[in-house]
């Protein structure tokens, strides 16, 4: 498994040189939102898992350019990215991942179970491949309804070895649902590598069996997952039918903030992660801008102040928000049913 | 009134609801083309169509997390499980999901779905297929659990599941499909969270609920008959919301209790009852609460084993006798 360094020259086909620049922005602020994590992380300032999408990027972003407004998705843990290229408040976001009131769960779910109702994003998930087959159940509502959305799911490697999510599999393929399987193959569960955990080294071969269409692409090129991700979603919504795609991609950090340099030095080695630090997403894409004049140096420079900025407001933002009240506690157990403080 | 079966009164509320309410489909093993393992869904394919009575693979995850998905963006699925035994495989999609999305999301995603089938034993059916697990789901935060023992029970009970907003286990006993009772004519729901006093008594409180209610009955009759013992059953309906204000009410009355299930002993449902018998109402009582309920075994083939596992009618009136000695 190679990724190339993209030596691109052209747009491809619907995407505008601005359009362009919005999405790098957009990798631009998960990046910088989440380089502010591991700081706020050490602070205490919050707590629990910690999953951080740098290097992945391009995934997201790419994939969710191409969501309309009514369309939906749902993702696991490494969250953060999906929402912040969803469109969600950055402030929200931090305040979330700060335990506090103002967050997008009002502090109950907190980095690993992001959320935006509103934007169609209809969660993040904390077990393996979890939610899965809930995609299939959007997917059903959607036909039932007789619309033409779609549903984004997006997980990890590791969770092809699920065995709900073949079941999901399965059931989208028989009834035809509107449903996009974004399989984010970063090459590690953890400290486990795709090879030894799946008999079948490629995961898009392994799901062709479900009766849908299957492809494997590149997750580093941003221009790349855009023009792939753009057909796919366009098959899927018109046809429609569930499709599975496998993007090659790759974390540069480690698996959650727990999982530190000594750590990973157990599964991977530097050479490696520099390999594909060679193929960082925005660095690639900031190249492109450049030599294709759709920025200039000082443009890139202005546009990487400001996403960072736009994280440190996210922090400051998190820091002066109110924790939840306590009643909060026995809140929100049921629709309509007070669950008693037993104390 | 009709006198009809517990699964024709399932089977009516099924139909009334998809009736009224388009959001409302059904998915599960063999509800469509079969007509239902337990023929609850006879017939509602021709009606509905495959759209709304949705034939699955053995894929109880998937069921399961289907249903939730389609509740989440506003549809209205009852999901069946051929038995609560399988919906073991689907314990995360109950637990991890649909019991905890309401919450962890702060109050912003409904799941509006119902997990139905049969649950317990008596047919032989040994380990796999006889478990009653209401504790397990009674125990987690979010889900609501009922378990109905009659037929009007089960239609207004089943209508009010569809027509709630959370994620509710209901639960249907295999013995109780071919039972027959009265239901009402006309529109009419029972609410969750109110229990039923199925027979007046002065001398001692069996509380029970599902199946057991019908033994608790039994045994109440011929308590009356031979020993002029007057029991007072009471049928929670509901564990998840509970009752508690029917019980305490009762025991202020008998000063004595039985609680009779089919969960098994060791940490069931009936150690609740009686813990919060003791906290509310500790003063009223002349006798320990007594438990009837499954030996603490995995339920046997044989004929004399099973019988010897389950809860009997004799067990509850061994019971009633020991707490008025
Ligand atoms: C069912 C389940 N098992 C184990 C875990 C612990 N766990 C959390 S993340 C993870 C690795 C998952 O890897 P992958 O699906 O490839 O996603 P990635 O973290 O690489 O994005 C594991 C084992 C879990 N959360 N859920």
């Amino acid at each position: 498994m190679k990724a190339e360094v993209p030596v691109k020259k052209t747009l491809p086909g619907s995407l505008t040189p601005q359009r362009l620049v919005e999405l790098y922005r957009t990798m631009l602020l998960i990046r910088h939102f989440e380089e502010q994590c591991a700081p706020a992380y050490r602070q205490g300032k919050m707590g629990g898992y910690m999953h951080v999408y740098i290097g992945q990027e391009a995934v997201a972003t790419g994939f969710i350019a191409h969501m309309r407004d009514d369309d939906y998705m749902l993702c696991s843990y490494r969250d953060h990215g999906h929402a912040l290229a969803r469109g969600t408040d950055p402030r929200r976001i931090m305040a979330e991942l700060f335990g506090r009131y103002t967050g997008v769960a009002k502090g109950k779910g907190g980095s690993m179970h992001l959320v935006d109702v509103e934007r169609g994003f209809l969660g993040g998930y904390g077990i393996v491949g979890g939610m899965v087959p809930l995609a299939v159940g959007v997917g059903y509502a959607i036909r039932y309804r007789g619309t033409d959305q779609v549903c984004l799911c997006f997980f990890g490697d590791g969770a092809m070895n699920i065995g709900p999510v073949h079941e999901a599999l399965n059931m989208a393929a028989i009834y035809k649902v509107p449903v996009v399987f974004v399989c984010e193959n970063n090459r590690y569960a953890m400290a486990t590598p795709v090879e030894f955990a799946s008999a079948v080294p490629s995961l898009a071969e392994r799901a062709k069996q479900y009766g849908m269409p299957t492809k494997q692409i590149g997750g580093m090129d941003l221009l790349e997952v855009y023009r792939e991700a753009e057909e796919i979603i366009r098959h899927v919504r018109t046809t429609p039918e569930p499709f599975f795609v496998e993007v090659l991609t790759y974390r540069f950090e480690g698996h959650g903030i727990a999982d530190n340099p000594t750590n990973q030095a157990l599964y991977r080695t530097k050479e490696e992660v520099e390999y594909w630090r060679q193929r960082d997403p925005i660095v690639n894409t900031a190249r492109f801008l450049l030599e294709n004049g759709f920025a200039t140096e000082s443009e890139l420079l202005e546009w990487d102040a400001y996403a960072k900025r736009q994280a440190l407001e996210a922090v400051a933002y998190a820091d002066a928000s109110p924790e939840p009240p306590l009643e909060e506690l026995y809140r929100d157990v049921y629709t309509d049913m007070e669950v008693q403080e037993w104390r | 009134m009709a006198v009809i079966t517990y699964r024709e009164a399932l089977r009516q509320a099924l139909t009334e609801e998809m009736e009224r309410d388009p959001g409302v489909f059904i998915l599960g093993e063999e509800v469509g083309r079969y007509q239902g393992t337990f023929r609850v869904t006879e017939g509602l394919l021709q009606r509905f169509g495959e759209m709304r009575v949705v034939d699955t693979p053995i894929s109880e995850s998937g069921i399961a997390g289907m249903a939730i998905g389609a509740a989440m963006i506003g549809l209205r699925p009852v999901a069946e499980f051929m038995t609560f035994s399988f919906a073991l495989i689907a314990a995360d999609q109950l637990v991890n999901h649909a019991a905890k999305i309401l919450y962890m999301f702060g109050g912003q995603i409904t799941v509006p779905v119902v997990f139905r089938g049969p649950a317990g034993g008596g047919a032989q059916l040994s380990a796999q297929h006889s478990h009653s697990l209401e504790s397990w789901y009674a125990h987690i935060p979010g889900l609501k659990v009922v378990a109905p023992a009659t037929p009007a029970d089960a239609k207004g009970m089943l209508k009010t599941a569809i027509r709630d907003n959370n994620p509710v286990i209901f639960m249907e006993h295999a013995k109780l499909y071919s039972t027959r009772g009265e239901v009402p004519e006309g529109e009419y729901t029972v609410p969750f969270g109110v229990a039923d006093i199925k027979r007046e008594g002065r001398d001692v409180t069996i509380i029970a609920y599902s199946q057991p209610v019908l033994l608790a009955l039994h045994a109440a009759q011929k308590l009356a008959e031979t020993e002029g013992i007057e029991c007072e059953v009471i049928d929670l309906r509901s564990l998840q919301p509970l009752d508690m204000d029917t019980v305490l009410h009762s025991i202020r009355k008998t000063h004595r209790a039985v609680v009779a299930h089919e969960d098994h002993r060791n940490v069931g449902f009936g150690a609740e009852v009686v813990a919060r018998i003791q906290e509310f109402a500790f003063d009223e009582l002349d006798a320990p609460v007594l438990r009837v309920a499954s030996a603490d075994v995995p339920i046997p083939y044989a004929r004399n084993l099973e019988r010897a596992a389950f809860p009997s009618e004799e067990d509850i009136i061994r019971a009633v006798k020991r707490v008025l000695a």
